[in-house]
């Protein structure tokens, strides 16, 4: 081995640069130049020690939940891109190469899966999570803080190494789910396949570890007297979720890990030869795949419970069925992976048994359905942006449910398997469900943890031009999934497909422009704010307890721990003239100091996967031995918490309160007024 | 006095066990999880039993003596954390403590190496992890209870370091802050106690389902 080797492992400059199509140059210098320009403003603002003390390094839930979000956002720029340049070379590749070479397609396809689901979906829920939950359930953070803050460190060490392939050597062409014997060194022998397991591989530990954290916060922090039936829907939502990740995240780290076996020691798990057994794989993969789904919608459905009971000023109808729906779903979704393989040689009689347990869970949804309806029921509707996405969800969520029903038969399921069918079927559930509801809960919780309202007319915006251009894009995948047209296919000689693609990519633009709306919503709020400042931090009449404190909420959360009697606490007070109390005492609140080893872990994580990736073993080994030192160097140190003396609290509470006793209610009719300044006129409604 | 039945923390108050019942229910999730994670490398090597590729199988490869050894020694490693975790409880002093932690330290270190010893030898049979798929799937369970335990060895260097700098009884210290660093201590050796237990559960499984049934079928 030469000292080069030993240095650069299989790094060489041929290897690395991204020179192989001028797109992909091209893409990889907009993200040499956007690392600089953050690098350069972040200079010239001197903004660094900040970003570092008072962010990266903090273990607030409420930070760090914000920096979960901003990270799926940046992934959702990148995921958008991608999809569109699918999209119009599908649109020009009749009979035709079209402008993308095949391997940089395959490239986009599984960059877009990947960062779609680990990178954005993930980031995304988590971060609201994060953000709402302990404030619901009257929690003054997470259980456990530092954990919080390494689990963010490893998902974005993930997406940093996303970031990385674009710039330095090949992604992998396997497709999101990384499919042996394709995958396999046999197969795949460059750097794309290693890329593709360690970034999953840290995003799913980081994803278990988020698991552990939440389901024992809601277990163990609730404020007295909120019993778990007391809570509001999105912590129930929240608790299976996380109770999902515990146990569907370990599936997907062991087939990642194996699959490295097979291509870093030469094991037998999935290969061709030597014994190895491809369905294993497959089996393993989709353990986690299909709760996955799950995971990923239960918290969008939380949400939508919020907004459709606060928008529609009604407690939610049929709590308990909620309750009971999201536990049955929970539950469900790991009696069904195998749907995702009907064509993969097992006997009809399974794939029956399979088929008929997928159509089950269409009753707990469908029961969901039916709730939201009931609660909107009689309601005083307001058509706020929450409440329109939440409307476009349930008309758009119905039909892709509809289509997994169709799947779920496995006759059907031969017809149309590993067509666009499928792709228009997960985008049907995912785009209106999962992302609609975290942009709902963008808009909702906005106000909350940043002290001002997000402007309406671009949210308005933001939800046309996603809801056209969902429809444009995917409704014209049905047909063309009908017609024959694989899905991952680079070019194709079938005229018939031509409008369909052509509509399909029309749509494709409207999601672009919907990404630049999404900027354009967050760029105009922000010049705008002081036009809509809600300093008394109720500005939609909310009924739990995350609207009983000021926007932006103090660092503790809440001065005195509130003592919860039922449902919907905050609104009880409200009518019964209790809230805004000024406590008789306060007390000394105990918060944890910032802490450098998420930061840190995420580095080592960042270099064991580059070094793994490219066999550059000192860099690998030097990450592991960080990380190990980190934890260890942590469990030393004496001080990890600080105190809030009651004097300041009291100081703090009583500043907010006063300032709320010169705010004059609004009115519903004034929601979206610069008069509304987040404090509500309680008459219920 | 304590609401968690896993918690023995001796004269801690009432904010102690506050304090570590979160701590310990999260431990124990965390556990779950990673039996998961288990359970998926039993199934795997279950579903790889037999295929050996035409290379050498369980009889040619598995040694029952040493895999014995390894059993007894990481049963009484688990006996002498058990008497770690009482003379903490009773708190019969530091010295005690530190000398059944060592006990426990050093069963674990020859357990592994009889395992590492074994590894070795199976390579040198011709039964290294690129052989067939049973043998990855060997390699893949075993060793990742291996490394379950290094870690584990790992840990309990670091406690006993612990116990030294932070003291493990309350008495050790005077005031309340110290008092604090001693119940972490005790918390952390209660939940590293967890962790070792459970790896001799995984043994158990390991030694019958890989040891005793490749042996025997």
């Amino acid at each position: 081995m030469t000292l080069n080797d030993w240095l650069f492992g299989r790094l060489t400059v041929q290897a690395a640069l991204p020179f192989y199509s001028a797109i992909a140059t091209a893409a990889a210098s907009i993200v040499v130049v956007g690392a600089l320009a953050v690098v350069v403003l972040l200079t010239k603002f001197r903004l660094w020690r900040p970003l570092w003390s008072e962010w990266l390094t903090s273990l607030d839930h409420k930070r760090i939940g914000i920096m979960y979000v901003v990270l799926a956002l940046v992934m959702l720029s990148r995921a958008v891109v991608e999809a569109v340049m699918m999209r119009a070379q599908q649109a020009v590749s009749y009979d035709s190469p079209g402008y993308l070479p095949a391997d940089h397609f395959a490239q986009l396809f599984t960059t877009h899966g990947t960062i779609m689901i680990f990178f954005m979906a993930m980031p995304f829920l988590t971060g609201i999570i994060n953000y709402a939950m302990p404030l619901q359930i009257g929690a003054r953070d997470v259980s456990f803080p530092l954990l919080n803050s390494v689990s963010l460190g490893l998902t974005a060490a993930g997406a940093a190494l996303m970031m990385i392939s674009l710039c330095i050597g090949r992604f992998s062409t396997g497709g999101w789910s990384g499919y042996p014997p394709f995958t396999e060194l046999a197969f795949s022998p460059d750097v794309g396949p290693d890329y593709w397991i360690w970034a999953v591989t840290l995003s799913s530990i980081g994803s278990t570890l988020t698991g552990i954290n939440f389901a024992v916060t809601i277990y163990k922090e609730r404020a007295p007297g909120m019993h778990l039936f007391r809570m509001p829907l999105f912590c129930w939502t929240a608790l299976c979720t996380s109770i999902l990740m515990i146990f569907a995240m370990p599936p997907l780290t062991v087939a990642t890990a194996l699959l490295a076996l097979d291509r870093y020691a030469g094991a037998h798990f999935f290969t061709n030869g030597g014994g190895g057994d491809v369905m294993n794989y497959i089996n393993l993969f989709w353990l986690f795949g299909h709760p996955e789904v799950y995971i990923l919608i239960l918290p969008a459905f939380g949400v939508y419970s919020e907004v459709f009971s606060t928008f529609s000023a009604k407690a939610l109808y049929g709590y308990r069925s909620l309750v009971y729906a999201t536990m049955a779903i929970a539950v469900l979704s790991f009696t069904v992976w195998l749907h995702h393989f009907f064509t993969m040689g097992q006997g009809a009689n399974v794939n029956a048994v399979f088929g008929i347990a997928t159509m089950l869970i269409g009753i707990p949804t469908g029961v969901k359905i039916y709730d939201w309806l009931l609660t909107m029921f009689r309601g005083r509707i307001r058509f706020a942006v929450p409440l329109l996405f939440a409307l476009g969800f349930i008309l758009m969520f119905a039909i892709g449910g509809m289509t997994g029903i169709i799947l779920a038969n496995p006759g059907i399921d031969y017809q149309v398997h590993n067509t666009v069918f499928l792709v228009a079927h997960f985008h049907n559930v995912l785009i209106p469900g999962l992302l609609f509801g975290m942009l709902a809960a963008v808009q909702y919780w906005f106000p909350k943890a940043f002290g001002f309202r997000l402007n309406e007319k671009w949210g308005r915006t933001v939800f046309v031009l996603w809801t056209a251009g969902f429809l444009f894009a995917f409704m014209p995948l049905y047909a063309l999934g009908l017609l024959g047209l694989p899905r991952r296919t680079v070019e194709y000689f079938q005229g018939a497909y031509r409008p369909w693609t052509l509509i399909a990519a029309f749509g494709a633009l409207l999601l672009l422009l919907g990404l630049f709306a999404v900027g354009a919503w967050l760029f105009v709020s922000v010049r705008q704010r002081d036009d809509n400042r809600v300093p008394a931090g109720d500005p939609w009449n909310g009924r739990t307890l995350e609207w009983s404190m000021s926007a932006p909420p103090p660092e503790y959360n809440f001065a005195v721990r509130p003592r919860v009697t039922g449902r919907d606490q905050f609104m009880r007070d409200k009518l019964g003239g209790m809230a805004y109390l000024r406590p008789d005492e306060y007390e000394d609140i105990e918060i944890p100091l910032g802490s450098a080893v998420g930061p840190l872990l995420g580095i080592a994580g960042i270099l064991c996967g580059f070094g793994l990736t490219w066999h550059i073993w000192w860099m690998a080994a030097g990450g592991l031995l960080l990380s190990i030192g980190t934890v260890i160097a942590r469990s030393f140190v004496r001080e990890t918490t600080r105190i809030v003396p009651a004097g300041e609290v009291r100081l703090q509470h009583e500043a907010w309160l006063g300032r709320l006793a010169m705010e004059r209610p609004a009115s519903r009719d004034q929601e979206i007024a610069p008069s509304n300044r987040g404090l509500a006129l309680a008459d219920g409604s | 006095m304590s609401r968690h039945p896993g918690l023995n923390l001796a004269h801690a108050d009432e904010k102690a066990h506050a304090e570590a019942e979160p701590l310990l229910f999260g431990f124990w999730v965390f556990l779950m999880s990673d039996l998961v994670l288990f359970a998926l490398l039993f199934a795997t090597y279950a579903t790889m039993m037999g295929v050996t590729a035409g290379g050498p199988g369980p009889k040619q490869l598995f040694e029952l003596g040493p895999a014995a050894i390894e059993t007894a020694a990481l049963l009484c490693s688990s006996l002498a954390y058990g008497m770690a975790t009482l003379v903490m409880k009773y708190e019969r002093g530091r010295v005690w403590l530190l000398f059944w932690l060592g006990a426990a330290l050093l069963l674990g270190l020859v357990f592994l190496c009889f395992e590492i010893d074994d590894f070795v030898g199976m390579f040198a049979k011709g039964g290294g992890i690129g052989r067939s798929g049973q043998l990855s799937a060997f390699f893949a369970l075993v060793g990742t209870h291996g490394l379950h335990v290094t870690f584990g060895c790992l840990w309990i260097v670091v406690m006993m370091i612990q116990v030294l700098v932070f003291g493990a009884e309350r008495r050790d210290n005077k005031t309340e802050r110290e008092r604090l660093l001693a119940d972490r201590v005790q918390t952390r050796i209660l939940r590293l106690g967890l962790f070792w237990h459970f790896l001799d559960i995984v043994w158990i499984g390991i030694f019958s389902v890989v040891y005793l049934q490749g042996l025997t079928a």
